[in-house]
């Protein structure tokens, strides 16, 4: 049964893959992209990777979708032809694809005992972790302790995106003169979708239950599939839906992008300080044990103060991108 | 009494199934639209309801329970505001129905 829907949902897989490169509307694209990205979350279950389906739900499916629709609201939504002969790149591209399917009948069969994987570290993460770490979830374990060097890699990683975005597009604070006389003149509030009153009614219904959610996935990532990552994106949808409905102007004055800058730094300050406090408190970088009498409450602290570093640069990180985008394709 | 459980939770799951293969042939048969989303949403609405409420009878009462019943809510509420959404986005494009088209047409025909 397992077989036959990792079977189903592979073959969509295939499916949505092919019409995102046939079609040409990218919009439809987008949609397809976040389809994609379900599809996989669905699989990462079936092979009972729990924390990485959820990342792949918030991350894939929701954000990126927003940011990507956020793109396209300033480039246009269809794909140009392309101008160049597109034969040789089909070859080089089917000749690295066979290189790639011959590379795997090397591997070693699927899901197999012997494998390396299940023989390397593994087997002692299973067995030493609940004795060296104690946290219940051991993919928390993993990634916010034995592996925090490569955490740490991926927050300052978000960050430089933020900084990426920051030096491209930057964040235009206020409305564009023009628009500011024609809301004056019409008498209009404020921008977004203020006409529509199922969906602000909705969304002021939900933001807090979206909110509270993020808040769980933060702090029960000790103990289930969550964490950081996932709050984070989870916090971020919140005001992005915020900010679609009751407009971008209006989320400013919630969260101002000038505290989004200091939070994202603030997240990866947290975390890398953390590490230093380890330093000064008589262990090596990013060593919990020595943060408390009891090592065990020691690698808790730590976990939890890190998450939450997490958690603060990549909300930070998704909503300024997200400003950046919306400030710049505000409409006439 | 488990055997008379399993047995409705079981109708229940194969209906909801039904429901949702409902509202996919019709996404996928109807004419336009506005009644493609029509058939989608309430289908789907349905479907969730009735598979949620034979998951409910399959965990009893316990934390899974709840986290179920969270679903049910949120999915209640969000559904319909999407389709509701999709539609008015529709609409705002100018996207015409089934009937004001063939009124459109008419009209030209006439003038």
């Amino acid at each position: 049964m397992a077989v036959l829907i990792d079977i189903v949902l592979l073959a969509m897989l295939v499916l949505t893959a092919v019409s995102v490169v046939l079609n040409r509307d990218l919009f439809a694209v987008v949609m397809l992209f976040s389809i994609y990205s379900f599809l996989t979350a669905a699989i990462f279950v079936s092979l009972d990777a729990v924390d990485v389906a959820f990342t792949e739900a918030a991350v894939g499916a929701g954000i990126s979708s927003v940011l990507m629709l956020g793109t396209l609201a300033l480039t246009g939504r269809t794909e140009k032809k392309a101008k160049h002969n597109s034969i040789f790149p089909l070859i080089a591209v089917l000749i690295t694809g066979a290189a790639l399917v011959y590379g795997t009948l090397d591997m070693p069969p699927f899901g197999h005992a012997e494998n390396p994987v299940h023989q390397h570290v593994a087997p002692r993460y299973i067995h030493d972790s609940p004795k060296e770490v104690g946290l219940p979830n051991m993919v928390t374990s993993v990634l916010a302790s034995y592996r925090g060097y490569d955490t740490l890699g991926e927050t300052v990683v978000v960050f430089t995106a933020l900084i990426g975005v920051m030096a491209l597009l930057g964040i235009r604070r206020r409305p564009l003169l023009k628009n500011l006389k024609k809301n004056r003149t019409e008498n209009k509030p404020f921008e977004g979708l203020s006409d529509h009153l199922v969906l602000r009614v909705i969304a002021k219904l939900i933001i807090p239950m979206i909110l509270l959610f993020a808040l769980y996935v933060q702090f029960h990532g000790d103990f289930g599939p969550g964490g950081g990552f996932q709050a984070g994106v989870i916090a971020a949808a919140a005001f992005i839906l915020y900010a679609l409905v009751f407009g971008v102007q209006q989320s400013y004055q919630v969260i101002a992008p000038v505290f989004l800058r200091y939070t994202a730094v603030l997240g990866v300050l947290l975390y890398a300080g953390v590490g230093v406090l380890c330093i000064f408190a008589g262990g090596t970088f990013l060593d919990y044990n020595v943060l408390a009498s009891n090592p065990l409450d020691g690698q808790h602290y730590g976990i939890l103060v890190i998450e939450m570093g997490v958690g603060l640069t990549v909300f930070s990180v998704m909503l300024s991108v997200f400003y950046a985008f919306a400030s710049r394709s505000e409409v006439v | 009494m488990a055997f008379f459980i399993d047995t409705l939770s079981f109708v229940l799951l194969m209906l909801g199934a039904f429901c949702g293969l409902t509202g996919a042939v019709g996404l996928f048969r109807l004419p336009d639209f506005f009644t493609r989303i029509h058939a989608a949403s309430i289908a789907d609405s349905l479907a969730a309801m009735l598979i949620i409420f034979g998951l409910l009878l399959q965990s009893g009462f316990s934390l899974v329970a709840v986290k179920l019943l969270f679903i049910l809510l949120f999915l209640l509420v969000t559904s319909p505001t999407a389709s509701h959404a999709l539609a008015k986005a529709a609409r705002h494009g100018g996207l015409l129905t089934l009937p004001e088209q063939s009124k459109k047409i008419k009209k030209r025909k006439s003038a």
